[in-house]
């Protein structure tokens, strides 16, 4: 789960990491409020949106008084701002952090991720603050610094002395910087954070380490333990369709194509996905209805598919195994008499009993297109939409 | 074959549950060995189908002689579920629990470190060598006993593949989902290791998917130490960045774990790749008749 900028902000003043004074605006009445409550002369108006690169698309800007406070407010509400996270289509902008400025001396970098290979979590530095931290990775490695954290006894002081000592901070601030790493490696660890950045952290011209920005990520299966975090979820950044899949206990992805799919497990979706695009159609979507494709999840599974305009034929590839196929054929009729298919139809049924299964769907009065194989499928369902 | 075989002794853990009970059933039915089920409250009885229930793995090891175990145990209580299959010291332990949290997979992949007991999964469909043995909740019927290995880190495409495989009459050694978590026991590397070893395997499919370096990792390790040939798929080249693809270790992030990058490096390594997800039983049989 991802959330806003604002609300990372929240749980590392809970945790006491240091962040600028600020608080979150829905409109600029609110944004003007917000500016007022704060000691300062700059103002830094930020748009809040679940994607990173904001600034170059112009969705922070620095008010030099109260008036450009509610000027920028004005300009970046209801803005779409396209970024290289966006996507084509953009993000419109329905919340704004108003913070107070600071003035910044250095810009850095801090991570904490998981390390798939060692299975540990790995704390990131680098001095390049400020840049894509993935082109920092695959220019210049050697300037991201890491340290593993051991799962039984965590964060050790040594090592943020290394990290601090790696950042160039000097004198009182790598004190501080290490009193910052405990702060956020806390906020991380006891909030099932699957993914915490900090880009930019600066030194202030005070000499101070602050968190100027802050992106947390959160892990999806340890949720069920943060009803606070679940809280900040914002359904309004999610696609809608993809919202009404997961109430239905749908893993739904919407994508650009035309050919709707529905598959039975993650991977042959996946797979499915792919091989529509080998046979020269584009997916619309990646949608896997479970082990168990039942008349009501097959049912569900159509709806969401078919809230799609650009939707020209759908594909339906179910492999039964403890599911036998005779009742997945006979699920799949069902279904359709709940829901409405308004474009060509193409079934492959493969594992139990599956010649019963494409024997039904070519018996009944729905007009269906019963593939034998993966490839027939694929095949199939590419040729339909170019009719 | 490897991991299972005419020797395994099977504990359930969580075997009350419904999805526990069920494939107990179902792995009774294919002649699995279940000599154990746990259910931490319920020792002293026994399930419909006649398997005796303990309180702890402990007591099946001792008491029903298990040297593997399944866990069906849910989410919040399946990694607690590994580490006593690991602190009894079985040999091997199969998590087919999806949607472990991170955090606690850290801790167990932690704690298994020097300890004798191997891990599969977790979110993984299991481990089935043909006539022999079926570990998890994979359908039987469509494997056929042969020569050929499989590792996947999927469940539906793992049996697409093995009902290509079979259809050609190319029956397998083993079958192993090693799970589509972000941290799991074995990866290809370790299971390859155990195959390059199997005088009952030739060859391998490998399915893998986008998300991590795993792929990359085994496409280096083989070219140097695997000696058997190798037919791999890899899902998702048509999945968008930053988006998890159903399984929560399939997720390209950070430009890292792209189809394109995995499929790069095992052409690099001398596999052969097949672009098509319905093509690996040709493509393996191809292989095979070189």
């Amino acid at each position: 789960m991802n959330i806003h900028e604002y609300q990372a902000k929240e749980i590392f003043r809970k945790y006491s990491v240091p962040v600028p004074n600020g608080g979150v605006a829905f409109s600029a009445e609110e944004a003007l409020n917000v500016a007022k409550s704060l000691d300062s002369n700059i103002f830094v108006v930020k748009a809040q949106i679940h994607a990173g690169g904001r600034g170059k698309a112009g969705g922070v800007k620095i008010a030099k008084n109260l008036d450009e406070v509610t000027l920028y407010a004005n300009e970046i509400l209801g803005k779409t701002l396209v970024t290289h996270q966006t996507g084509p289509a953009g993000k419109k902008v329905a919340r704004l952090l108003v913070e107070e400025g600071i003035d910044i001396q250095r810009e850095l970098y801090m991570g904490i991720v998981l390390d798939r290979q060692s299975g540990k979590f790995v704390f990131m530095v680098s001095v390049e603050g400020g840049m894509e931290i993935e082109r920092v990775a695959a220019e210049t490695p050697e300037k991201i610094i890491k340290e593993w954290i051991e799962p039984g006894i965590g964060l050790q002081a040594f090592q943020a002395r290394k990290l601090a000592y790696a950042l160039g901070l000097e004198g009182i601030q790598v004190k501080q910087g290490v009193k910052f790493m405990f702060a956020l490696w806390n906020a991380f660890n006891a909030s099932d954070a699957s993914l915490v950045e900090i880009n930019p952290l600066v030194v202030t011209g005070a000499g101070d380490v602050m968190a100027l920005d802050a992106k947390m990520n959160f892990d999806d299966n340890a949720l069920y333990r943060h009803a606070d975090i679940l809280e900040f979820r914002d359904l309004s950044e999610e696609e809608p369709s993809e919202v009404e899949a997961s109430n239905f206990n749908l893993n739904y992805i919407k994508l650009d194509g035309n050919v709707g799919c529905m598959v039975n497990g993650a991977g042959l979706a996946m797979g499915t996905m792919d091989i529509i695009k080998l046979y020269g159609g584009e997916p619309a979507n990646f949608l896997d209805v479970g082990g168990v494709a039942n008349p009501d999840t097959v049912a569900n599974g159509f709806r969401i598919i078919m809230t799609d305009e650009n939707v020209k034929a759908v594909l339906v590839n179910i492999f039964g195994g403890i599911v036998r196929c005779d009742r997945v054929a006979m699920g799949i009729i069902q279904a359709l008499d709940q829901v409405k298919v308004s474009v060509p139809l193409v079934v492959r049924l493969a594992g139990t009993n599956a010649e019963e299964g494409a024997k039904i769907l070519a018996e009944s009065d729905i007009d269906f297109i019963v593939a034998h194989s993966l490839a027939d499928a694929a095949e199939k369902v590419t040729a339909a939409i170019k009719e | 074959m490897i991991l299972v075989n005419n020797d395994t002794k099977l504990v359930v853990q969580g075997i009350t549950g419904g999805e526990g009970s069920f494939h107990t059933a179902q792995m009774l039915e294919y002649g699995t060995k279940v000599v154990a089920g746990v259910t931490p409250g319920k020792g002293g009885q026994k399930t419909d189908t006649g398997v005796p229930i303990f309180n702890t793995v402990k007591e099946a090891k001792d008491l029903a002689e298990a040297n593997t175990s399944v866990i069906f145990v849910p989410p919040p209580f399946a990694a607690d579920a590994i580490m006593e299959a690991v602190d009894a010291e079985l040999d091997l332990v199969i998590c087919i629990t999806e949607g472990i949290p991170t955090a606690d997979m850290v801790k167990v992949h932690d704690y298994m470190a020097g300890k004798k007991t191997r891990m599969v999964g977790p979110n993984c469909p299991g481990v089935i060598s043909p006539g022999s043995g079926k570990i998890g909740i994979m359908p039987g019927f469509i494997h056929q006993q042969g020569k050929v290995g499989v590792i996947s880190r999927s469940g539906t495409l793992t049996y697409e593949a093995v009902h290509q495989l079979s259809s050609r009459g190319i029956g397998q050694s083993t079958c192993i989902g090693i799970g589509g978590d972000p941290i799991i026991g074995s990866n290809f590397i370790d299971l390859l290791t155990l195959f390059n070893e199997d005088e009952g395997t030739d060859a391998v499919v490998m399915i893998g998917e986008i998300g991590g370096t795993a792929e990359e990792e085994a496409a280096t390790w083989a070219q140097e130490n695997f000696t058997k040939p190798i037919v791999a798929f890899i899902a998702g080249t048509t999945a968008p960045p930053g988006r998890r693809m159903g399984h929560a270790g399939a997720i390209i992030s950070g430009g890292q774990g792209t189809a394109a990058d995995k499929i790069a490096a095992l052409q690099a390594a001398g596999i052969a790749v097949s672009e098509s997800p319905a093509g690996i039983g040709e493509l393996m049989e191809q292989v095979l008749a070189k």
